[in-house]
């Protein structure tokens, strides 16, 4: 090993060992869930688009939506880091607890929230530069340059891209394959290392090659981070999450109890009915 | 060999007579504008060259000396010039407001209706006529504000007439960035400044930057407001700075061409011909920005 990669991984080391302090100090409160939603509505405009919501999503685990088309299941995820509050028409009732602070209190700065939670979007949305810049953009706007080169391979290696891209970082994100460039978005999301990252069916704009690898990653992601996916494919929720929460039509939260649960013994039979293909 | 007489009840003589017709008045419609601006290229350019070879108009005195009562010692350079600081200016002036306004409409403006009656008056002021905009400028700077016909009134002229384009042009180039690039940035913990400063404007600027060419294109072959402002209309000295008096190169072929004598006429062909260049030029260096960016988003 030559001395720089040496110095290279001690740099990735002291990180490491940075971010295990800083999760360590999270696992003390491991117990009770990261977020708390109660009574949590939407309208927009005089529509309402979600009932209230309550709901205890728990940490480092893989929390499925599913429901049909419309039924509220991203307007619901929007909610958590406020990306619904740059759209005029939407209002939010009720409250979200992330660490038992309500993120709609009037103190609550929703680019800081943001910082903590991130989003992975439906369609991969990579910027018009570089690999490089694209997973570094985070890590720049939130300041935390130092040590960049570690940051950006260690995100680019969580999202299972590193082998893929390693020697091109300079070439433009845009010249990546589809499955790539979302993997690209999760890199980009999870490089600042928030705790939380939403993901708002990350793999339906994919191939199933392409689905496939991004399933993998969703569950060791898990490892390090609280995940929250919606998805309309219901195998895929089966296979990938620990907690899953069933939307139905009209924005109601009929269901959300452990992924077995739901789909071996659901309660309700509406949900019943939409596992099993009667409806939806 | 059966079918034989299958399509025989179908007949489509008169339908596809009436399709070939339609094509080629099609087709004479889009060659007629090429064939007049070929007509016009060409008449100018053999007006063009008479003068200096008929006239012994001289290329050099042409090219580096300022416009003069006699046609074998008038030089285009100091119309040249003026039209080049008036461009300068007009940029400068035009530039900042018009892309900041349009950042404000596109990124930041509430969707009410008062931000829909400002971009329906900016469509407006796109179309006023140029003569419009030389008035006001006349009145407000050069004789309120007791500016004089100086080169500054005539650029802001000319700045007031190109800015309802820019800002309409960086609209339609701030639109076109992919909604989803705004949401990742912002998803990421990016304010909404460092969202525009570092993805919205890194992506739109090839398209404002070629809208703001070809309004300038159009800047600087106007004559009307720069005669309102006040300008020389033979440029017979290069103008020394924004608060000089100045001429320019449009104003400068309109005092040639309605010159008496034969001469004057070749000048003023020979002043076309550059200024066509100039801005065929721009227009080029437009297309090209947008070819070279366009494959990037």
């Amino acid at each position: 090993m030559s001395s720089q990669e040496q110095t290279q991984s001690n740099a990735e080391l002291e990180i490491e060992t940075e971010i295990q302090s800083e999760r360590s100090d999270r696992e003390t409160r491991a117990d009770e869930p990261v977020l708390e939603v109660r009574e949590l509505d939407v309208h927009y405009g005089d529509e309402r688009a979600l009932q209230p919501v309550n709901a205890d999503i728990p940490e480092k685990k893989v929390t499925a939506i599913i429901g049909p088309s419309g039924c509220g299941k991203s307007t619901f995820l929007r909610c958590v880091n406020r990306m619904n509050d740059q759209i005029d028409v939407c209002s939010v009732g009720g409250e979200l607890y992330f660490h038992g602070k309500n993120v709609y209190d009037d103190d609550v700065d929703p680019v800081a929230l943001r910082r903590k939670i991130g989003q992975v979007f439906q369609r991969p949305n990579p910027f018009p530069k570089s690999i490089y810049d694209n997973v570094a953009y985070g890590l720049r706007i939130q300041g935390k340059t130092d040590d960049l080169d570690t940051r950006v391979e260690r995100a680019l290696r969580r999202a299972a891209l590193w082998s893929e891209v390693e020697d091109r970082l300079d070439e433009s994100a845009l010249d990546l394959s589809g499955g790539q460039q979302q993997r690209l978005c999760i890199a980009r999301a999870i490089a600042p290392d928030p705790e939380v990252l939403l993901m708002d069916e990350p793999a339906s704009a994919l191939d199933p090659i392409a689905t496939a690898k991004v399933e993998d990653l969703i569950e060791d992601l898990a490892e390090n981070y609280t995940v929250v996916i919606v998805t309309h494919n219901m195998q895929q929720a089966a296979r990938i999450s620990d907690k899953t929460a069933v939307f139905l039509t009209g924005g109601e939260l009929v269901e959300f109890d452990d992924t077995t649960t739901i789909f071996e013994n659901p309660a309700n039979q509406a949900v019943e009915d939409y596992i099993t293909g009667k409806f939806g | 060999m059966g079918g034989d007489g299958l399509f025989e009840d179908v007949d489509l003589t008169w339908v596809k007579r009436k399709g070939t017709a339609f094509y080629l008045l099609c087709l004479a419609s889009s060659l007629f504008g090429i064939v007049m601006l070929g007509f016009l290229i060409l008449d100018v350019l053999y007006e063009a060259a008479l003068g200096p070879i008929e006239f012994e108009i001289s290329l050099t005195t042409f090219l580096t000396d300022p416009a003069s009562r006699h046609p074998e010692q008038a030089g285009y350079l100091g119309a040249i010039l003026g039209s080049v600081w008036l461009m300068v200016l007009t940029v400068i002036l035009s530039f900042f407001i018009g892309v900041g306004s349009a950042i404000y409409l596109e990124e930041y403006a509430p969707d009410t209706r008062i931000t829909r009656l400002i971009e329906a008056n900016l469509t407006n002021l796109a179309g006023v006529p140029s003569i419009v905009y030389g008035l006001l400028v006349l009145a407000v700077f050069v004789n309120g504000f007791t500016l004089g016909s100086i080169l500054l009134a005539g650029s802001i002229a000319l700045a007031l007439l190109v800015m309802p384009i820019i800002i309409v042009s960086s609209q339609e180039a701030l639109r076109a960035v992919p909604s989803g690039m705004r949401d990742g940035s912002s998803a990421t913990g990016a304010t909404r400044w460092q969202t525009i400063r570092h993805v919205v404007l890194p992506a739109a600027i090839p398209g404002i930057m070629t809208g703001t060419i070809l309004a300038l294109a159009r800047a600087i072959g106007e004559t009307a407001p720069l005669i309102m402002v006040g300008a020389i209309l033979s440029a017979i000295r290069l103008p020394s700075g924004p608060f000089d008096s100045f001429g320019s190169m449009p104003t400068q072929i309109y005092y040639w061409a309605t010159a008496p004598g034969p001469e004057w006429g070749h000048l003023a062909a020979m002043a076309i011909v550059v200024l066509l260049a100039v801005m065929l030029s721009m227009n080029a260096a437009a297309v090209l920005l947008r070819n070279r960016y366009e494959k990037d988003l």
